[in-house]
């Protein structure tokens, strides 16, 4: 395991762990919190009119009405449920999906007040192999969720749920290959530094991006691949039987997903923290500014990304779920393996 | 004892409850899931052995595709919850008997070996020890043939389950 742990005692490596864990989770959920407020203003004015205003100044306040809500309203239980597994599937979303963001990092390694902080809580040498194996962990708390449900829709939309993220799993790790040739290395903020060297992988790997983009969308349970949570077809599918809280909870985990997928897009395809115009001006500014600059660019990249889920899914109609199927085996996997190999192609000639 | 032994013995519990959880519970949902933790705690193995890249290789293969399979296969056979636990039979008595008897004769070849063996704590590994790198150099150059007949083995596999599940055209 390569941590930072013999350079620093353990009290001290603790509380600077569990400082970042606290930030990160708190700015998570709040992300999380008024992704949804979002959510609802521009689905809202894609389809031209106003979207929640009554709760707050432009219903800025109608994530912590909800939040209210959701916290007061009765979790029922269905009587024949298996109680194990039904209490624990939500639990088991919503850990998977926050705990992926360990590794994430937000900006580079800066040196401020003499001590070098690092802003990711874990710097992993498999960072991204862990993201895929946690969200692949991830899958079990929708299956067990539509099986422990005792509902005949729960566990079709948990079945068609999960063989849907096992399918672009797939395409999506296969497209992360040309990445991981281009930078050399597993590690995020190595893929950005490659990035940073020279191109942005969107530029050098256009094809692996949008199979990406598309298997970000198949994994997150995002239109156009919702049909595991289509309302005419399966109720609410996994979710079907939960309420309240554990509702919550699955609520949440999408959302979290959703900004793991897009934090992603942007460290992998897109510089992450790296402006080309601003790389000249960073060695000489103050350390703590750089950091926040490239934190400032992170969050601005995100938030693009945010949006274009929000977009993306008031615009396009549902894929029936052979045609998804269809498009994750036969068309988005042979695209992958193709993007691999234009990737060693275009390493050996010296392109990137 | 350090954190790393400390770690060890921890995951050594949870190993060794998880695999008798697969076979003596009841539902057999539970079964496969205290598989898929078996597995995880088999992955954490690999990353006190520094091999961190099988560390997440495990769990992304194995723990989160393969058991998600057999999941299915489970979820929707609905074999009931009935299990094999309360019945013991000849069957049982024999396979737990076989089972004792490979552990004993493994345990006894191995314990005299095992006084000072391994890497004292703290011994410095070369770097990218166990990460892809080194992996797929070796896979690619000493362990090619391995792995060439290894990859022609899964697609025999899949050509098969391909075969036997086509629709029939009469």
């Amino acid at each position: 395991m390569t941590d930072s742990t013999t350079m620093v005692s353990w009290g001290s490596w603790a509380l600077a762990a569990l400082v970042k864990i606290g930030v990160v989770l708190a700015v998570l959920m709040t992300v999380v919190g008024n992704i949804v407020l979002v959510e609802r203003k521009v689905a809202g004015w894609i389809q031209d009119r106003v979207g929640p205003n009554r709760a707050g100044p432009w219903g800025l306040l109608q994530p912590l009405a909800d939040g209210i809500k959701f916290i007061f309203k009765e979790s029922i239980t269905p009587e024949r449920a298996y109680r194990p597994l039904y209490l624990i599937a939500p639990a088991l979303s919503l850990t998977t999906a926050l705990t992926t963001f360990a590794v994430i990092p937000f900006a580079d390694r800066f040196v401020v007040l003499g001590a070098e902080v690092a802003p990711l809580i874990a710097d992993l040498d498999v960072g991204l192999l862990w993201i895929f194996a946690v969200a692949s962990l991830g899958v079990y708390g929708v299956v067990l969720a539509g099986w422990a449900s005792s509902n005949k829709y729960s566990v079709l939309g948990g079945l068609r749920s999960s063989a849907q993220m096992i399918s672009y799993e797939l395409a999506m790790s296969l497209s992360v290959v040309g990445v991981i040739m281009a930078a050399g290395s597993l590690r995020l903020a190595d893929i950005v530094g490659a990035q940073s060297a020279t191109v942005w992988n969107v530029v050098s790997q256009p094809i692996g991006f949008l199979v990406f983009l598309t298997s970000a969308f198949a994994e997150t349970n995002r239109l156009p691949f919702d049909l595991p949570e289509a309302e005419p077809e399966l109720v609410a599918g996994y979710h079907t039987e939960y309420s309240g809280m554990r509702f919550l909870m699955f609520y949440m985990a999408e959302y979290a997903n959703v900004v793991l997928s897009s934090s992603l897009m942007v460290l992998l395809f897109f510089g992450g923290w790296h402006l080309p115009f601003i790389e000249g001006m960073l060695p000489s500014a103050p350390p703590g500014v750089a950091g926040l600059a490239q934190l400032g660019i992170f969050s601005l990249k995100l938030s693009f990304f945010l949006f274009l889920f929000i977009w993306v899914r008031w615009t396009l109609p549902r894929f029936r779920y052979d045609q998804l199927m269809n498009l994750g085996w036969k068309v988005m996997l042979p695209l992958a393996l193709a993007n691999a190999a234009w990737t060693a192609a275009i390493i050996l000639w010296g392109w990137i | 004892m350090s954190a790393r032994e400390m770690l060890f013995y921890a995951d050594a519990i949870v190993a060794v409850m998880t695999a008798a959880m697969v076979i003596l519970h009841r539902n057999p949902v539970v079964c496969a899931l205290s598989l898929v933790l078996h597995l995880c705690s088999m992955a954490v193995f690999f990353l006190l052995l520094d091999a961190s890249f099988l560390f997440a290789v495990q769990i992304i293969l194995y723990a989160g595709a393969i058991m998600v399979l057999f999941l299915f296969v489970v979820m929707l056979l609905d074999p009931g919850g009935e299990g094999v636990a309360g019945r013991i039979g000849k069957v049982q008595l024999g396979a737990t008997l076989a089972a004792a008897v490979l552990l004993l004769a493994g345990v006894a070849r191995l314990l005299p070996g095992l006084a000072g063996a391994g890497a004292p704590e703290g011994a410095v590994l070369p770097p990218g020890f166990g990460q892809a790198g080194d992996l797929g150099r070796e896979l690619f150059t000493d362990y090619l043939l391995p792995f060439e007949i290894a990859s022609i083995l899964l697609l025999v596999a899949m050509i098969g389950a391909l075969y036997m599940g086509r629709k029939e055209t009469s």
